[in-house]
This record gives structure tokens, sequence and C-alpha cells, in this order.
């Protein structure tokens, strides 16, 4: 495999990504330090650890995880006073379809991630942290475990880090395969040993009772890389990139029908969709129209070229105003894509034109769910296989009038009722494409399919 | 003393109530009248929320800007509900909480889930051995519908699986509740259990290699909900609506598992445990659950016999009573003993020991029987009722240690005659020549064994489960056996038959009713005093200060 070299679309603010695809630039901690690696470390070496808190607070920080929580607000949940070991786990598991950063971050940034943990454990008190890494990511555990070497051979790491008294230990956890220990009780349940099968919460709040029952801290790869970089602005100057409450960059992943997918580091609300397909992106393939975006990797809810939303925006008197938008007017940042009816979830933008069959695109997605849906609880377990047969028997030629609606009670009856958000990450998808889709449903069962079913999912390649 | 627990506030459909502070959601629910349904949640498991039947629409009191409760028309707390139906498994009640176990959401969650539990449902009730008892059928008709929109195929799973020597599998039938596994890891300690594969295609199995072979394995199979699990020994003999249910204790070693007989006309076809946490929780070991094939057996004493010119042949009641007692009189008091049995109820107990009194005989003793006890119910001590016989003085406090003393006068030619209460003497230290060396040898039994073979005359009594009466567990707790079936033949109840015995030995008449036997032991025993058999109840009565067991007070005539 040749190494292409990607130079950074204009429009980008690259603060993560800064050293992905740089030139020259290695996984060693040599070339982290002649960036200037681990300053921010020593920096916070001096602060307190509530003051770093206070600062990841101020910073307006949201988990790139998916969930968007506020990273400042979990870390508060740490009782200052904690007597049972504290844990700091790095969600390396990176599974949601359509999203790919988090393993560039690994495979040609180690370091960075690395001192993002150790501030992360010093500002949480924890002294054991993990990084759960996807299994299928055996070369980028092999750079972290040379990385973690090399960090502990620097003093970063072990007994009395960098002589402040500080014992911290990082261990590497590999998975072995399946997208529900991404997420987080069901990672710590991996941890430990057991099958991944997501906790209930109440009361296994991983805050609370997480690891081997003691308070956890669970932040994604690109959430922690982000402190370092807190910590060398200060928390009030990060939260000027991006907006109120929608602050630094995102690193956001396009796939799909456009020119030029792949990963773009944008502050994040700066671009609009629209912005992000025709101007990052180099637009749409020839010819080609816009049909619909999921925006946020797989489970997010999709978006319809032509639907309207209702955008509330703070003017500059204080005062908020609506203001109805299009689809390619939305701007990519956590709350209007909330707003839109979807989420910026983990980053991912599935971008599909007018060649894609929606009733193939969603059997696409049910698949992945039916095979990643741990089991655990019934609605998920049962209604996630269900809505894959019925978009594959649909594909297959066999559907029935009946088939939009029953997809969308299937759906009904998994999202809000199960263990984890799971459920929802496999509800919304169905939910969405059949409201937004709901004539190509319908319009299956008049169809007469070939023998052999619908193909691969180009719309214009049926009958 | 400690504090009381406190009392809170919970509105249940509206309806205010009063709970313990620390009780579940679920269990609050039910105390209301508000029965809750739910697969995988059991009070003595962990709950890990899983089957999603007991959604119930929660909320908390709404706080006002002072941070306290607003306050409604009715002077109750408003609630501010939660969007999303929660689990009422696994959260114990809080002050002022609002439930709504029959919303609309809720009936719309629970309608969800029994569909998505039957989609891959084999429907195979008609030859399911869970079929009358099931909870997949009884939940149906309550909060299911009767059509199907599952136009697909179903899943298919491994079937007829022997999971152990005694628990089969069918996987389709699985409903992936948890319960099996979380008894085997958090009650029987042998982690065997566990689900493979993922999705819908999630099945249980056990670990390879690692059978399911645990002695508590059967409890698996009664807190399934479904007849994916299913008893081995029980499968395919008997449709469970026929079963008549008789409250009782298992008899197969001194804990008295708590439990339920389960038999059809003259056939007993399950033992199952019956909830009670003074004895046994909700659990019974397989070895008592299945010691109970003997008493249907096809050799079962169904007459008394008497032996005639060498050979015994079958006699009525009133015969083999009448030589027994006649062959008794020939005897001194000390050439006479009596081996009874940890096995029998204390009714017996008391009339072996009046008889004892009556022979006036020194020898007597009851047979141990010690096997290997473990942590959890299994008892080492395998006689039910070794308490009772040493309270009602047919042991001392070492049950057995005049047994070799006996047989050493059997052999010595001292002791010539000997009456075998329930027991086979062989196990109590006898040799076959010993037997042949007996003037006269009684046996009361309900299976032939060598003594019965060598007896003079043998009486034909009743098993456990085809009878009345009481015992004392190891902890000193009295409780009770009910008649489940009737005895076969001529068999006769065995405190009846030590009861015609001492008639016809004394000339007196004795107890009529099995309960006038047990106020004589009420009037006698300190510390039985006042009680009578209903008063033990089904759950049994702890008796105080039973571990310094008295021999028994000298017998006043007039009780005979
Ligand atoms: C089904 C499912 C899969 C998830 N997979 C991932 C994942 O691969 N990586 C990740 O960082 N978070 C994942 N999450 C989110 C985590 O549960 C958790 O919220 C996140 O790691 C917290 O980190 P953050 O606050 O830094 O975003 C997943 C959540 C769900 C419900
Ligand atoms: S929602 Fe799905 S993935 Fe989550 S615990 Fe339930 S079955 Fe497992
Ligand atoms: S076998 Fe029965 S108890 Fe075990 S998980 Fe399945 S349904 Fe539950
Ligand atoms: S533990 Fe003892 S009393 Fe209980 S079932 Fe087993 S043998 Fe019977």
């Amino acid at each position: 495999m040749g190494t292409v070299i990607r130079t950074p679309h204009p429009r980008e603010k690259r603060i993560i990504f800064k050293n992905i695809d740089r030139p020259g630039y290695t996984p060693g901690i040599d070339s982290y330090f002649a960036d200037g690696g681990y300053e921010e470390l020593r920096k916070a070496f001096t602060m307190k650890p509530q003051d770093i808190v206070a600062e990841v607070k101020a910073s307006g920080l949201r988990g790139r995880g998916g969930a968007g929580f506020p990273c400042g607000a979990k870390w508060g949940f740490i009782r200052p006073g904690e007597t049972k070991p504290v844990y700091l786990i790095c969600n390396a598991d990176e599974s949601e379809p359509g999203t790919f950063k988090d393993r560039y971050i690994i495979h040609q940034d180690p370091h960075q991630l690395l001192e993002g943990m150790i501030i992360s454990c010093y500002a949480v008190n924890a002294r054991l942290a993990y990084i759960y890494i996807r299994g299928e990511f055996p070369l980028g555990a092999k750079i972290l475990e040379r990385a973690l070497a090399e960090a502990r051979a620097h003093g970063f790491l072990g007994k009395n880090v960098l002589g402040t008294g500080f014992d911290l230990e990082i261990y590497i956890f590999r998975g072995a395969g399946a997208y529900i220990c991404g997420e987080e009780t069901g990672l710590i349940e991996s941890l430990e040993g057991k099958r991944p099968y997501p906790r209930i919460k109440p009361p296994y709040f991983p805050a609370a009772l997480g690891l081997y029952m003691a308070p956890t801290i669970v932040n994604n790869v690109e959430t922690l890389c982000n402190v370092k970089h807190i910590i060398r602005m200060g928390g009030a100057e990060y939260a000027r990139i991006g907006r109120p409450n929608n602050t630094g960059t995102r690193v956001l992943c396009v796939s799909g029908d456009v020119q030029k997918p792949g990963y773009y580091e944008l502050e994040v609300g700066a671009i609009t969709l629209g912005e992000l397909i025709h101007d990052v992106c180099s637009g749409l393939k020839p010819g080609r129209k816009l049909k619909a975006v999921i925006p946020g990797g797989s489970s997010a809810k999709v978006l319809r070229a032509g639907e309207r939303y209702k955008l509330k925006t703070k003017q500059p008197d204080g005062s908020m105003a609506e203001r109805e938008i299009g689809i390619e007017e939305v701007p990519m940042d956590f709350d209007s894509l909330a707003a839109a009816g979807s989420m910026a979830g983990s980053g991912g933008v599935i971008v599909m034109d007018d060649s894609r069959d929606m009733v193939w695109a969603l059997n696409n997605i049910n698949e992945f769910y039916a095979h990643e849906s741990c089991g655990q609880c019934t609605p998920c377990r049962e209604g996630s296989l269900w809505m894959k047969k019925l978009t594959a028997r649909m594909l297959d030629g066999g559907a029935v009038p009946a088939d939009p609606d029953t997809l969308k009670s299937v759906a009904d009856n998994i999202a809000g009722r199960t263990i984890c958000a799971f459920g929802e990450a496999c509800a919304w998808p169905t939910q969405s494409f059949v409201a937004k889709f709901r004539d190509e449903f319908a319009g299956y069962a008049a169809r007469n399919v070939p023998a052999g079913g619908h193909g691969n999912g180009n719309a214009e390649s049926q009958p | 003393m400690s504090d009381p627990v406190p009392l809170l506030n919970v509105q249940i459909d509206g309806i205010w109530h009063q709970f313990p502070k620390g009780t579940r959601v679920i269990e609050a629910c039910a105390q209301a009248g508000k029965f809750v349904p739910r697969y995988c949640y059991h009070p003595k498991l962990s709950s890990p929320g899983n089957c999603r039947m007991c959604l119930i629409e929660m909320g908390m009191p709404k706080m006002g800007p002072d941070k306290k409760p607003e306050l409604g028309a009715d002077g109750k707390p408003v609630i501010s509900w939660i969007p999303r139906p929660q689990i009422s498994c696994a959260q114990d009640i809080a002050e002022g909480m609002g439930i709504r176990t029959d919303s609309p959401l809720t009936r719309e969650c629970r309608h969800g889930v029994m569909e998505f539990l039957l989609i891959n449902h084999p429907l195979d009730c008609p030859i399911c051995d869970q079929a009358g008892e099931c909870r997949l059928q009884e939940f149906s008709v309550q909060y299911g519908t009767a059509g199907s929109r599952f136009l697909e195929e179903k899943v298919k799973k491994p079937k007829r699986i022997a999971l152990g020597p005694r628990v089969t599998l069918d996987d389709e039938r699985c409903i992936l509740c948890s319960r099996c596994i979380r008894f085997m890891k958090e009650v029987a300690k042998d982690d065997v259990l566990g689900f493979v594969s993922r999705g819908g295609h999630t099945y249980l199995t056990a670990y390879p290699g690692r059978p399911l072979d645990s002695n508590y394995s059967l409890n698996t199979v009664d807190i399934c909900p479904v007849g994916a699990l299913t008893s081995t020994d029980f499968r395919f003999k008997m449709r469970v609506w026929f079963l008549k249910e008789t409250k009782s204790i298992c008899t197969s070693c001194a804990t008295g598992c708590n439990t339920v007989i389960g038999a059809r006309e003259r056939v007993i076809y399950r033992q199952t445990p019956r909830e009670n946490d003074d004895v046994n929780s909700c659990w019974m070991c397989d070895y008592g659950r299945l010691n109970f094939h003997y008493v249907n057996s096809e050799d079962r004493l169904t007459a008394p016999q008497i032996r005639l010119n060498g050979t015994l042949e079958t006699s009525d009641w009133g015969p083999a009573i009448v030589r027994t007692a006649e062959e008794l009189g020939r005897f001194r008091p000390d050439e006479v003993a009596v081996i009874a049995s940890g096995r029998m109820t204390n009714e017996e107990l008391w009339l072996a020991r009046r008889l004892i009194e009556t022979l006036g005989t020194p020898h007597h003793d009851v047979v141990p029987r010690w096997g290997e006890g473990d942590d959890l119910l299994l008892n080492a001590d395998r006689n039910p009722n070794t308490l009772g016989a040493q309270l009602l003085g047919v042991a001392n406090e070492r049950p057995g240690e005049n047994l070799a003393r006996i047989v050493a006068r059997v052999r010595a030619g001292e002791i010539k005659a000997v009456l075998a209460l329930q027991e086979d003497l062989l196990e109590a230290g006898f040799t076959a020549g010993d037997l042949n060396r007996l003037t006269f040898l009684l046996a009361l039994n309900i299976l032939p064994n060598p003594t019965v073979e060598a007896a003079t005359v043998v009486l034909p009594g009743a098993a456990f489960a085809e009878k009345r009466g009481s015992m004392i567990n190891a902890k000193g707790r009295l409780q009770r056996l009910n008649r489940a079936i009737a005895a076969p033949g001529n068999a006769q109840n065995d405190w009846e038959v030590l009861r015609e015995l001492l008639q016809q030995l004394s000339g007196t008449a004795g107890p009529y009713v099995i309960e006038d036997v047990f106020k004589q032991i009420a009037g006698t025993i300190p510390e039985m005093r006042g009680l009578s058999l209903s008063k033990i109840g089904d759950r049994g009565y702890q008796l105080e200060d039973v571990e310094d067991v008295p021999a028994a007070p000298a017998p006043e005539p007039a009780h005979l």
C-alpha cells in the first residue's frame, strides 16, 4: 500500500490532527519532542488537579465518542476525597460505521494521546489507566506499546512521574472485535474479562461504580488528546474556538458519495454541511444530486435533502431568533445537528446521492446492528435481527404493504427500552429512514423484483 | 435494638402507600396489589435487568425554586415523570417516588417485549413440559396478542442438549433471562453456565468439558421461566396440570428442605422446593429432590407377613400384631432390643419410646446415617429427625452409640428379640448370622431388605410421602410432613402400626388420631409445650434450646 500524503484542506484547523500525514513525522517520541511534546505535561504538573478540572470545564470540551457529554462535568463526578482507587480508560474501540479518526491518532501520533491521558489521570487522581483498543487494530496496539515504553523510559510513567510523587501506569487492553465493547460499561465488563454486556444505569454509572466497582472515567481518544491542548491554551482560550457550548475542533470523517472523502479537522460549527460537501470534499459525483446525509456515525438519524429545520440562534443582542434552514445550511456542531433531529455523534458523515436505494442502505445498516447487538436485552436482541430480516426480505422481492409500519413499530419498541444506547443506535436509522423515505419503502411492495433481489444498492440499476 | 427502618411514601398508580426503605420498586408494586410481570428478576439473585418486561413509568417529586417538593391540591408532591420507561427490578423506592404500572406506555412496553420474545420462540407448548406453569404462556395471555406479524424465518438453535446428568436444554425455548447462569454462579457457586455467540443468535451452554453436574443443578429447572431447562427425570412423564400438589419436606437429610410433592393417583412424579427463608430459601439439592422413586417401587411391601414353618406367609393385620405381642411376651425385658430410625416422625418415635417403656428394655437406639455435607443445604446427617429421636428419648446424645453393645449381646445370646423399625439391621452393624441367631425379629419397613427377609413378622409401613407427622431439623425447626399419596395395598401408617402393637401389649386404648399423639408429646416434652400439629404451620416452628436435648421423661401410663 503506497502512502498517500494528504495536505490539509485550507478550511481545516488542525490541532488534534496537526501531525497526521505530516511529512517526516513518525510515531516515535523524538518526533513528538521535536514538536514540543510533553511540555504540557510538565505544565500540568505545576497545576493542582482541581485546577486542571476547572480548565477543562471552562474549555467547554464535549466528549468526542458519541454522546457529546461535557468532559469537565464528567470528571467532576469523582469526589475529591475518594478513598477507592480511581481508574481512567481511554476508549479506543472506534467501531461506529463511518468513523475513522481515533485510529490515525493512535497510528501516527500516539504520544499526543499518552500526554493527554497522563494529564487527565493526574487531574482525576487515577493511578492506573487502560487504553481499550479495538481488536482489529493490532498494529495500533504495537505502536502504543512502543510509545508507552518510550514514555516510561523518559519518566512520564511509572513510579514518581517526573519527580512529582505521582505514580501512574497505563496498560493496553486489546478487544476481540465487538462493537458493543465501545459502550463504556460493556467495555468495562470486557476489561474485567467478561462478556461485554453493558450494565444497567442506574446503578452502574462508571464514575460511581465502574471498573472493579470503583470510580472510573471513560473518555474517547480524541477527547483525551484535546486535554493537552486545553492545558496549552488555557480553558478560556480553547473555548474561543468553535461556538458557545460547541467548542474546539472536531475531526469529521466523510464517506460516501463525495469527490474527496476523508478526515477533516474543522472548527466546530464553523462550516455548514453544504460547505463540507461542496467545498471541503469537492462536491458530489458528477451529475448527482444530494439525497441524504447521516451526519454523526451510522446510528445518527438520517437527514433528507429538501427537509427544512428550525434553528434557534443567539443574536448579537443576546435575544434568540428562529430561522428555518435546509440540509446544506446546517452548521456542523452538536446543538445544530440535534436541532435538526439528528446528532453530531462520532463525527462520521455519510453522504448519499440520488443513486442510492434507501431500503438497501438501511438493510446495510441493519445488518451491522443485528450482527453487533450483544443480545443481552430482549428488545434490541430480537428487534435488531427482525429489522434486518425484514429489510433483507424486502430486497429479496418479498415486500408486503405492511412493511414500513412494521419496521417503524419494531424500532419504536426498541428505542428507549433497552439496557444501553445501542437500542437507540439500532432503532434510529430505521425510524428515520422509514419516516423520511416512506414512499420508497412503501413502493417496494408494489415492485416486481427480479429473482436474485435488488443488487448492490444502486437505485437506477433496478427496474 | 437497631433503629426501625423508616417508611417512605410512594405513589403507585395514583395511590400513596408507605413501604420500608430498601424495598425494591417491583416488590413495592406487588405489595400494593400491582403485580409487575417479570422474567429475569428473581428475589434471591442479582438483577441484570435484561428481559425488560418489568418496565414501568417512574417519577420523582418536582422541586420548587426553594428546593422543596411542589405540593399539589391534595397536599402531596407533584411528580415529574421520567420520559423513558424504567425497569422496576433493580431500583429501590425513594421518598416521594411516583410509579405507573398500568399506563399506556407500560402496556405498550410489555406488549412489545412479549412480541419480541415470541417471534423466535418455537411455540411448541403441546410437547413442552413447562406448559401449564410457563411464564411465557401466562404473560402471553395477559399482555400479548394472538396474531403474529413475523414473516421471517425463526432462528435455529441447539435442542435436546444434555447440559449434565439431570438437566436437558432446549435453546430455542430459552428467553435468555440468565436466571440459571446467575443461580449457578451466585448460589451454587459453580459457574458452569454461560451465553455464547451474540445478538439474536445468543444461546445458553455449559463451559466446554464442564457438565452441569452440581448437586443443585435442578434448581435451574425450577427458576427457568420457560421450558428451556427441563428435568431429565421428569421430562415427558406427566402434564403438570394433572399433578396434585402437597406441601411437605424432604427427608433425605437433617436440613428438611420444604417441598411440594407433585403426584397423580398413587404415583409421585416430582418434588420441587418450596420457599422457606428459615430453611432452604427457594432451593433444594438434586439428591434429595430425586430421592422418591423408591416410593413408587414395584417391590413395596403391601401386606403383613408371618413366618410359618420357616417361610413368610402373607397375613392380615390382626394375626400379625397378635403374633408379635405373643412372641414379645416370652422374653425378659433385657432380652429385647428396639432399633428405631432417625427417619421416623416424632409421632412414630414417641410411640416407639412408649414401646420401649412397655417392654422395659434398656436396649434401644437409632441407626446413624452420615454422608458428606456442603455449605449450602445438604447436611452431613442424612437422617431427617435425629433431634427428634434424641428429644423423644429413643436415642441419646450420641445416636448409634448403643448399637455395638446391642450386637455384642445378640452374639452372646443375651438379646434374643429385636424390633427393627424402618431400618435394615445390616446397616446397624448386624451380620446375616446375627439375624439368624435371633429367636424373634420384627421388621417394620416399606421395602424388602435382608432384615425383612430374616424376620419373624413383617409389618408394611408408609413412606414419607404417604403419611402425616412432624420432624425436627438440624437447626431445631419443627416441620410437618403431609400425605401426598396413599400407601400401597394393605400397608399402614407406621404410627398406627405402633399404636396397635402397644394396645395389644398393654391392653389399653391408644390415641385415635395423629393429632392426639402430638398432643401427648406436647403435654410431656417441654420444648414442644403448647404446640399442636396445626400450629406448626407450613413453614415450621423454631424450637428453643433444643441443643440441650434432655432424656424423655418417664411415660405416664395414662397416655397409652
Ligand atoms: C453502542 C455504543 C458504541 C460505542 N462505541 C464507542 C466507541 O467505539 N468509541 C468511543 O469513544 N465511544 C463509544 N461509545 C460511547 C461510550 O459509551 C462513551 O460514551 C464514550 O467513550 C465516552 O467518551 P467521551 O465522553 O470522551 O465521548 C459507544 C456508545 C454506544 C452506546
Ligand atoms: S441494548 Fe442491545 S447492545 Fe445494549 S445491552 Fe441490550 S442487547 Fe446489548
Ligand atoms: S435456560 Fe431458562 S433460566 Fe436459563 S437463560 Fe434460558 S430462559 Fe433463562
Ligand atoms: S439438602 Fe437435605 S433436605 Fe434439602 S433437598 Fe437435599 S437432602 Fe433434602
